[in-house]
């Protein structure tokens, strides 16, 4: 019998195809607004300073993007929180570019290139844009990475009694790399969790391990998504939020393990 | 922090394939590293290469994992028994209440890079061959291993650059606090690539020699490849008085610059009195400190003035980055084996290739082994990004009256 971690979720930031926020995605989760599929777009990040700012790439400015609207609906922007990135894979086209240059003949990457190459590169940038100093927990699980990431942030609010961010992106590659790993556009969710119940409190989710089959989505293009970019694999769950009820969904998570997640509004 | 038990931990590096070679190495000053003969490579550095990597065979059923990474991730699996010892925890708990929690870097992105040039002349596709989630993706190295063993718990990769392999510590920590598992396989895998050679050449941190930490006239890092892992447990009743636990663990962020440390050592300063307050330890009970020592001028700079803020006493410090180079996203996990090597066999490790201590650091930079009963010992492991994790490893004969 696997226990299950309770959280309160404080704040949502959503930014991906169709979608330009929580306070408007929500109401399309809901149902109440139409959903229709348009390319993603990222806001431009005023916070990080010009030299991180010119340096900043797709998945810098959308983990910034949708963390910046979590924090503020939690109200939490003077507060030290520890965060928990989760990305299935880093930025691509830097990936991409870095690769191409290495099979040329001249190999002289250069060092932002490089820097902006690790997988905590978006972490970094958000530590010094937010001036936070708390620990950072910086993830990849492949298709997994949006349960990996919430599992590891749900760890952090019940045994360390600390509130946390998570936050869940996805970049695309650019051809030859899509062919092989085709994800379509830029998409990312950020949760801020915190252990208690407070004033703040949108939902309380309580999360277990199951060998259930994941939830999918019967409208086909919110399934695409949903199947097709790893952090959209939280989308279920931000539909539940959204419709404000008592329920419970299965969220997809490792091939042979997934998340329980019941939840209820507060 | 709720102690752990690592129950049972192996590593592989230039130095020594599996703890045996590794201790011999420590014990008798060798270091691995020689001028860089990599693939293509044409770099003036040294590196700490692994021999035979490319003679590993995958095991039957997993040719499709296939890449340097998972190569020296099954070598190093394979060491001292570490195997058996999973398959024993997981036939005690069960299959599915096992972590996999593993730290790497660039993963199998040498595949990729080696892919990039042989991409279809006329389309520019990447060979058919070419199987990325398997080899390139940042995850790649925890799937393998949790099919390895046929696992069936929750998994992930830690990937903050140079701490990765000291922050999976603190992910097991919490899955087994929180009562998810029972155990993990918690550890390291990076290997040689092209990304980080020509990456830290293109920042100037390079040595053209075998990097010298803490030395006067250090000039940067030597790139090695290493593959490090522990199996950590609740602590038994009936463990043996030379287990080692884990007694603290300190992580912060610099929010500083994204490849330069915090000039005062700020992010790593929190960090130690953060794994000294979780494990309720005063600074003065730690008896060697296993340095981050890069031996880039700044690294080692910021964490000399880092570790002189909060050790006001002289303890017994050194690198192990001038033997086995800097294995970047397994470096946490080989330098927690390192530590616990010191703890059962009790000896300080000296630093190797290091000929002038910079005095101008304050610290007391150890370049000679020396034998020494050690109860407590702090490793440090901080990352680009300004990430910084210190954790705190102790014997458990010996850490009842301290706590």
């Amino acid at each position: 019998m696997t226990p299950s971690l309770t959280a309160y979720i404080e704040g949502i930031g959503l930014i991906g195809p169709g979608f330009n926020g929580w306070a408007s995605g929500r109401k399309i989760l809901a149902g109440q607004q139409p959903y229709q599929s348009a390319k993603t777009v990222i806001p431009i990040p005023e916070l990080l300073p010009a030299a991180e700012r010119r340096r900043a790439s797709d998945i810098i400015k959308l983990t910034l993007a949708t963390s910046l609207e979590a924090i503020a609906e939690a109200g939490l922007q003077d507060e030290n929180l520890p965060s928990v990135f989760s990305f299935s894979n880093g930025d691509g086209l830097n990936c991409h570019t870095i690769c191409e240059m290495l099979a040329s003949d001249d190999r002289e990457i250069s060092p932002t290139r490089f820097h902006n190459s690790v997988h905590n590169a978006a972490a970094g940038y958000w530590s010094i844009a937010t001036k936070t100093m708390a620990t950072s927990s910086v993830l990849c699980a492949f298709d997994a990475s949006f349960g990996a990431g919430l599992l590891d942030a749900l760890t952090q609010v019940t045994v360390d009694g600390t509130r946390c961010i998570l936050m869940a992106s996805d970049t695309p590659y650019p051809e030859p790399m899509f062919s092989k790993r085709p994800i379509p556009d830029n998409c990312g969710i950020a949760l801020v969790l915190a252990p208690q119940q407070s004033e703040k409190s949108i939902s309380q989710i309580q999360v277990s391990l199951t060998n259930d089959k994941a939830f999918k989505f019967t409208d086909t293009v919110l399934e695409t998504l949903r199947s097709a970019i790893p952090s959209a694999r939280g989308l279920p769950l931000l539909q539940l939020i959204a419709k404000g009820q008592v329920n419970s969904v299965v969220l997809d998570y490792l091939d042979d393990l997934r998340l329980l997640v019941e939840v209820k509004p507060c | 922090m709720k102690p752990l038990l690592l129950s049972h931990f192996t590593v592989t590096s230039c130095i020594g394939i599996g703890l045996q070679q590794t201790l011999d190495a420590l014990l008798h000053a060798r270091q691995g590293l020689k001028p860089c003969d990599f693939e293509t490579v044409d770099l003036p550095t040294f590196i700490g290469e692994v021999d035979g990597l490319n003679d590993v065979q995958m095991r039957d059923g997993m040719a499709e994992y296939d890449c340097r990474n998972n190569r020296l991730a099954q070598l190093g699996l394979e060491q001292d028994g570490f195997n058996d010892a999973v398959n024993a925890a997981a036939a005690k708990y069960g299959h599915d209440r096992i972590g996999v929690f593993l730290g790497t870097s660039t993963s199998g992105i040498l595949e990729t890079e080696l892919a990039y040039r042989n991409r279809d002349k006329l389309t520019g596709a990447l060979p058919e061959d070419f199987i990325y989630n398997k080899t390139q993706n940042t995850y790649s190295v925890t799937d393998f291993t949790r099919r390895y063993f046929k696992l069936a718990g929750p998994a992930v990769v830690v990937s903050s650059a140079c701490s990765s392999s000291a922050k999976v510590f603190s992910v097991a920590r919490r899955m087994i606090e929180a009562g998810l598992i029972d155990a993990a396989i918690v550890g390291g895998v990076d290997t040689l690539c092209l990304t980080t050679l020509y990456g830290f050449n293109s920042l100037g941190l390079l040595s053209t020699q075998a990097c010298r930490p803490y030395d006067i006239a250090r000039d940067g890092i030597s790139i090695g490849e290493a593959a490090a892992f522990t199996l950590l447990e609740r602590p038994s009743a009936a463990m043996d008085d030379s287990a080692v636990l884990l007694l603290g663990i300190g992580e912060s962020s610099d929010a500083y610059h994204m490849s330069s440390p915090h000039p005062e050592g700020l992010g790593a300063k929190i960090a130690m009195q953060q794994a000294l307050q979780s494990a309720s330890l005063a600074p003065t009970d730690i008896d060697y400190i296993n340095l981050h020592g890069t031996a880039t001028p700044s690294n080692d700079a910021a964490e000399a003035k880092a570790v002189s803020a909060i050790f006001t006493q002289a303890v017994p410090c050194s690198s192990s980055k001038g033997a086995t180079g800097h294995t970047l996203g397994a470096a946490g996990a080989v330098e927690a084996v390192v530590c616990a090597l010191a703890l059962q066999h009790g000896f300080i490790p000296g630093g190797l290739n290091t000929k002038e201590v910079d005095t101008e650091l304050k610290l007391d930079y150890r370049l000679e082994d020396r034998y020494q009963p050690l109860k407590l010992v702090m490793s440090n492991s901080f990352g680009f990004g300004g990430t910084n994790c210190s954790l705190i490893f102790g014997l458990a004969g010996t850490t009842g009256d301290s706590r």
